[in-house]
């Protein structure tokens, strides 16, 4: 990819993968690998964030779908019609900033929960009176 | 030729899987550690540079950290016990997970826009990244700079003790 050839990927038939239109094999184009890529990080992400009971292991879990979403914006810089403006660059920039603000907050919030309910549990956290 | 890629994705992959399923919190951060360094190989792999390392430095050197902190901080006997360590609702929650890739995997496969044949890798130095975010970008930055610091208050103000405030 750093020289520039062409990247191709043999698919074998697949129903969800390769539109009706061709059945036998698909190229997938780089951008397509990367894509899919992300798609799979930003769901096990999500399978996670909505799956465990821990409350830090939920704030992995949106860590790694924003991670899903900066590959996104890095790929399509890198494949994208116009890679001179450095837009999805200077996007992830800010992303992974905001991330990490979003992780400190999550966190310190999550410490309070504990101190004021004793445990990380989400199921037992289900209080709004202070 | 994409050998590289397909190593990297499978070390972020591996490394979110084991986050999201192992047990123990602290190996779900350590997981979580290698699943970020292999996605910062793919941001290096894409000629993000920058990015790449940024993303080593705030997340496998900041946020991790703070993963860690926050779990030594807080005590997980019960979940390391014999409790299940999933929600109550964990199907339906995997169910929307699969659908969400199942959706995101056809839009892919019938988008035409995404067949573009590869073009020449685009150069992005620091310096360019640098006068850009100094200059129209200036802005942005700024915004970023007071989010960053009132977060870093907001943090601290919130992880306080309450008891003291009686």
């Amino acid at each position: 990819m750093v020289d520039g050839k062409e990247q191709r990927l043999m698919l074998a038939p697949n129903s969800i993968l390769c539109p009706p239109s061709s059945i036998h094999a698909v190229n997938m184009s780089p951008l397509h690998q990367y894509l899919i890529l992300s798609a799979l990080l930003f769901c096990i992400g999500l399978a996670g964030a909505l799956t465990r009971r821990n409350a830090i292991i939920v704030l992995i879990g949106v860590e790694l779908m924003l991670n899903a979403a900066n590959l996104n914006f890095i790929a399509f810089w890198r494949y994208g019609p116009n890679p001179e403006a450095q837009t999805g660059l200077l996007f992830a920039m800010f992303s992974i900033a905001v991330a990490a603000a979003e992780a400190a907050v999550g966190l310190a919030l999550i410490i309070a929960i504990y101190r004021h309910y004793k445990t990380t549990n989400l199921d037992k956290v289900d209080g709004l009176k202070g | 030729m994409s050998l590289v890629f397909f190593i990297l994705a499978a070390v972020t992959l591996a490394g979110a899987a084991g986050a999201m399923s192992l047990r123990r919190p602290v190996h779900c951060a350590l997981s979580l550690v290698l699943s970020l360094v292999g996605l910062a190989g793919l941001f290096l792999r894409l000629g993000a540079q920058f990015v790449g390392f940024a993303q080593v430095l705030v997340y496998v050197g900041a946020v991790a950290i703070l993963v860690v902190f926050a779990i030594l901080l807080t005590n997980n006997a019960e979940i390391i016990g014999r409790s299940s360590t999933v929600s109550s609702g964990w199907l339906a929650g995997l169910g929307i997970a699969v659908a969400v890739f199942v959706s995101l995997a056809a839009a892919m496969a019938r988008s035409s826009a995404l067949n573009r044949p590869a073009s020449p890798p685009p150069t992005a130095s620091v310096r360019d990244l640098g006068t850009r975010l100094m200059g129209e970008y200036i802005l942005p930055l700024e915004v970023l700079g007071l989010l960053l610091t009132a977060t870093m208050i907001g943090a601290v103000v919130i992880a306080l003790h309450e008891r003291r405030a009686k």
